[in-house]
């Protein structure tokens, strides 16, 4: 470089040297980049290692009809064992179901409440309380549905059972509305005050403000936090394993026992052998719950992201 | 007339107003109330058993009576690894996000999988904990092993936590020192991370207190159901709160009433307090006005 | 290569300007905010830049510093040699940035004390002693005028100083680099007349020691303090001169005349 200007002078030329803070900030910058890195290369980690776990099942034993359409969850059965999830999907989804059904309307309620209502303290304490909500854990929440909500269910409907899909819908609505309301909260909260003052500046009432102007503008917010609540929902484990009565059934009404995906999982593992089909398949069904979330994720978080670039 | 008739459009309105207001405070009520009774009946059936020998004994008699000594402090070993594994991984890729990164496809593919490595089920951290950990890098069932899965799994607390209060420090203060000659890290070091440590830290105690109640992940990598001796190492087994409450609740037969109730309130009361203090802290910062 | 140059140094030192510019053109995005700059500023003068808001002065300011790169969306075309050196192709930008120190219009006191405001630049050079940082800091403040106001207080935090007070600090800050050339953007707009006047006696007292640009809306104040004096409007600049000659009408450009004389700006 220094052959471009002849004349340069040696004081000019010492200063434009790399130092040993110049090359501690490459490192740092390097090391970083590194921690920034580490969640690809773990999100790649999981699906790699629960493939190749599951691989010998999807190579050997995996037929997609059975897989998907069979309701008959077999796997320990001695002359022939059967892999079919629709049970267990059916109860998924029917718990799943029914928590939204109760999530839902109570969080969007909650966050308009919240977000729109509530004033100074009373609105700090609300917000407050909704986060210690949300950090109860899920092994609770299922001690709960056993031991509190079982009898209850069992006392008010008469029926033999208490762990059923009302018991961990219930519970599972319960768990996933905090966080539900805390993010919808977040998404009325994105919504420019201008929108009010200039609905308000044309004579709507406070309710017409949030109804025909907060809400509409912030319903992808709403949106995502729906889509979050159901991938929470999807993939909560041991809440549903206490709640559910645990038992392989295509749900009829909601005091049907069931069984859901991640529960299968939680309570077969520890039976099998390493290697073995019935293992395998387990981790089939890790692969499935992976990619259905990694979905829900995608969708909730592409939906979110609309809103901040409108 | 046109006086008269607006009025009593107004106070038609007003009616709506505060019925809907009530309504909504009803749901947020309705979000809350059972709750609050559970927590009750929690303390109610369980306060009972809760003393200082039943936090500090062992459990006897085939867990139907006893302590939870040995969860207790196994949690803690648990936790105590986790916090090593993740708090330094996860404040540098916050580091990088918020100081380093630029606007592109590679910073946005950090994100998704940030938000993914929170949204996929616990369940299925737990099969890539044994694959990853008890199987291809041979550590076994051990408390290494389930505490690296609930380090990759409670990773993004951390990372959210620590980069929103880096970028609560406003970028005209990292323009002043550059501008000085500072290098980034001189800035992030002198200027950045002081001001900012404090909303790490609250971090850090919100994933002490996800780490605390997780069980799914440390099932099958390193919680076991009962031990008759404490872990020596990270590479024993050990009890968990987490997984004795699932354990006593629902593995064991002819338990008390109480015992199951008395674990689930020291969990519980474990990671609201622990809850608690991080917003506590949390409100205290946004008290002290540095600029 | 070194023996060569050290040769050359006395003859090199006088030769080559402090600052060099050459048909620097400055953007964001697609917007042009300057264009066809040319000058130099020579080692030890006081180098005033005078013209309406938004005529580009404080980007000619940043690109000197390269905080382009701070901006993804700001650019420049042409060269800027600091040195002799085209802070294009430097090694090391932390370097330059060193010795260049910048005072903006709007003062950024860092959420340190004063004292480590102020302490910091010269820590970050490896100065330890604490007596050695005490004298810095205790001359660095006097000269911005603002030791008598803090001097009981200097561990109070710098970011929660008045406005007039952080624009001192910054003018601190920006002494405490030792730097080779100094840089004042309006330096005075949050300052009380009486002790922007002791901040002027101290220019000229600096101006032994290192070079000084300084972009004021004042003319006066350019007529007090600078050895030459450029116009800048609408992202040109207009006239290059001797300060003197300037204000008594020696102009190529009628316009310079209009300004100075405050028919417009």
């Amino acid at each position: 470089m220094n052959q471009d200007n002849p004349t340069m002078p040696d004081k000019a030329a010492a200063f434009d040297q790399r130092d040993r803070d110049w090359y501690i900030d490459k490192a740092v910058q390097a090391i970083v980049f590194l921690g920034g890195i580490s969640a690809i290369l773990f999100i790649i980690g999981i699906f790699v290692f629960i493939t190749k776990e599951g691989l010998g099942f999807l190579l050997r034993d995996f037929s997609f009809s059975e897989f998907f359409l069979s309701p008959w969850w077999e796997p320990t059965d001695e002359d022939e064992p059967t892999y079919g999830i629709l049970a267990l999907v059916a109860g998924t989804a029917s718990v799943t179901g029914l928590a939204m059904l109760v999530a839902i309307p109570f969080s969007l309620g909650a966050a308009i409440y919240v977000g729109e209502f509530a004033t100074g303290k009373k609105r700090e304490y609300l917000k407050v309380l909704v986060e210690l909500l949300a950090a109860i854990p899920s092994v609770v929440w299922g001690f709960i549905g056993l031991s509190i909500m079982n009898p209850l269910i069992i006392e008010l409907f008469d029926v033999p059972v208490g762990l059923n899909v009302l018991n961990a819908g219930v519970i599972l609505g319960l768990m996933a509305a905090p966080i539900m309301t805390s993010i919808a909260e977040d998404a009325l909260k994105a919504v420019p005050d201008r929108y009010r003052e200039a609905a308000e500046a044309l004579g709507a009432t406070r309710w017409q403000v949030i109804f025909k102007t907060v809400v509409p503008a912030a319903k992808n917010g709403l949106l995502g936090a729906v889509l979050l609540g159901v991938g929470r929902g999807f993939g909560e484990t041991m809440a549903v394993l206490m709640a559910t009565g645990h038992a392989i059934n295509l749900p009829g009404s909601v005091f049907d026992s069931v069984r859901a995906l991640t529960a299968t999982i939680a309570a077969e593992l520890g039976e099998t052998a390493v290697g073995s089909p019935h293992y395998e398949a387990l981790f089939t069904i890790g692969i499935f719950l992976f990619v259905v979330t990694f979905i829900i994720n995608l969708s909730a978080d592409l939906i979110v992201r609309g809103v901040r670039n409108q | 007339m046109e006086m008269f008739s607006e009025s009593l459009l107004n106070k038609k309105n007003k009616r709506i107003q505060s019925l809907y207001r009530s309504l909504f405070m009803m749901m947020t009520l309705l979000l809350i109330l059972p709750v609050l009774v559970i927590l009750s009946t929690l303390i109610y059936k369980g306060g009972s058993i809760i003393s200082v020998d039943f936090l500090l004994t062992d459990p006897i008699n085939g867990m139907t009576a006893g302590g939870i000594f040995p969860a207790l402090f196994g949690t803690v070993w648990i936790v105590t690894v986790a916090l090593i594994a993740s708090v330094p991984l996860g404040v540098a890729a916050a580091i990088y996000l918020s100081e380093y990164a630029g606007d592109n496809w590679f910073t946005r593919a950090i994100n998704l999988a940030i938000i993914n490595l929170a949204g996929v089920p616990s369940i299925v951290h737990a099969l890539f904990g044994v694959g990853a950990f008890v199987i291809f890098f041979g550590f076994g069932t051990s408390i290494l092993s389930a505490s690296l899965t609930l380090a990759i799994m409670t990773l993004p607390v951390v990372i959210v936590a620590t980069k929103e209060s880096l970028e609560a420090v406003p970028i005209a203060f990292r323009e002043a020192c550059w501008n000085m000659g500072a290098t980034r890290w001189q800035t992030i070091r002198r200027v950045v991370l002081p001001n900012a440590v404090s909303g790490i830290l609250t971090g850090v105690i919100l994933e002490v207190s996800r780490t605390t109640g997780e069980t799914a992940p440390i099932m099958f990598t390193g919680a076991a159901f009962f031990l008759p001796f404490l872990p020596q190492s990270v590479f024993d087994q050990t009890m968990a709160m987490s997984l004795h409450l699932f354990v006593v609740s629902t593995q064991v037969p002819n338990v008390p009433d109480a015992l199951p109730y008395g674990v689930a309130l020291v969990l519980i009361a474990m990671v609201l307090i622990m809850n608690s203090i991080s917003i506590a802290f949390r409100m205290h910062l946004r008290g002290k006005k540095k600029w | 290569m070194v023996s060569t140059a050290e040769n050359m140094e006395t003859t090199a030192v006088q030769e080559t300007p402090k600052l060099k510019v050459s048909n620097l053109a400055i953007s964001y995005g697609d917007t042009t905010v300057l264009k066809d700059i040319n000058l130099e500023v020579k080692t030890n003068e006081i180098f005033g830049i005078i013209g309406p808001a938004n005529s580009g002065k404080t980007s000619f300011l940043k690109v000197l510093n390269r905080m382009d790169t701070f901006n993804s969306n700001m650019s420049f075309e042409g060269d800027a040699f600091f040195n002799g050196l085209n802070t294009r192709d430097l090694r090391n930008l932390y370097a330059l940035r060193s010795r260049v120190g910048v005072v903006f219009p709007l003062p950024v006191g860092l959420p340190l004390t004063i004292y480590e405001n102020v302490a910091l630049s010269p820590r970050l050079r490896g100065v330890k002693s604490k007596e050695d940082l005490d004298i810095i800091v205790e001359r660095c403040l006097m000269r911005a005028a603002l030791w008598d106001e803090v001097k009981d207080r200097l561990n109070s935090l710098g970011s929660l100083l008045s406005g007039g007070q952080q624009q001192r600090l910054t003018i601190a800050r920006a002494l405490s680099q030792e730097p080779e050339l100094l840089m004042l953007d309006e330096f005075s707009i949050a300052v009380d007349p009486v002790t922007t006047m002791r901040i002027e006696d101290v220019l000229k007292e600096l101006k032994q020691e290192m070079t000084i640009i300084l972009v004021t809306n004042l003319v006066q104040q350019a007529r007090r303090l600078a050895d030459r004096t450029a116009f800048f409007l609408n992202g040109e600049c207009v006239e290059i001169g001797d300060t003197e000659e300037l204000f008594t009408g020696n102009v190529k450009d009628e316009r310079t005349i209009g300004y100075i004389e405050g028919k417009f700006g």
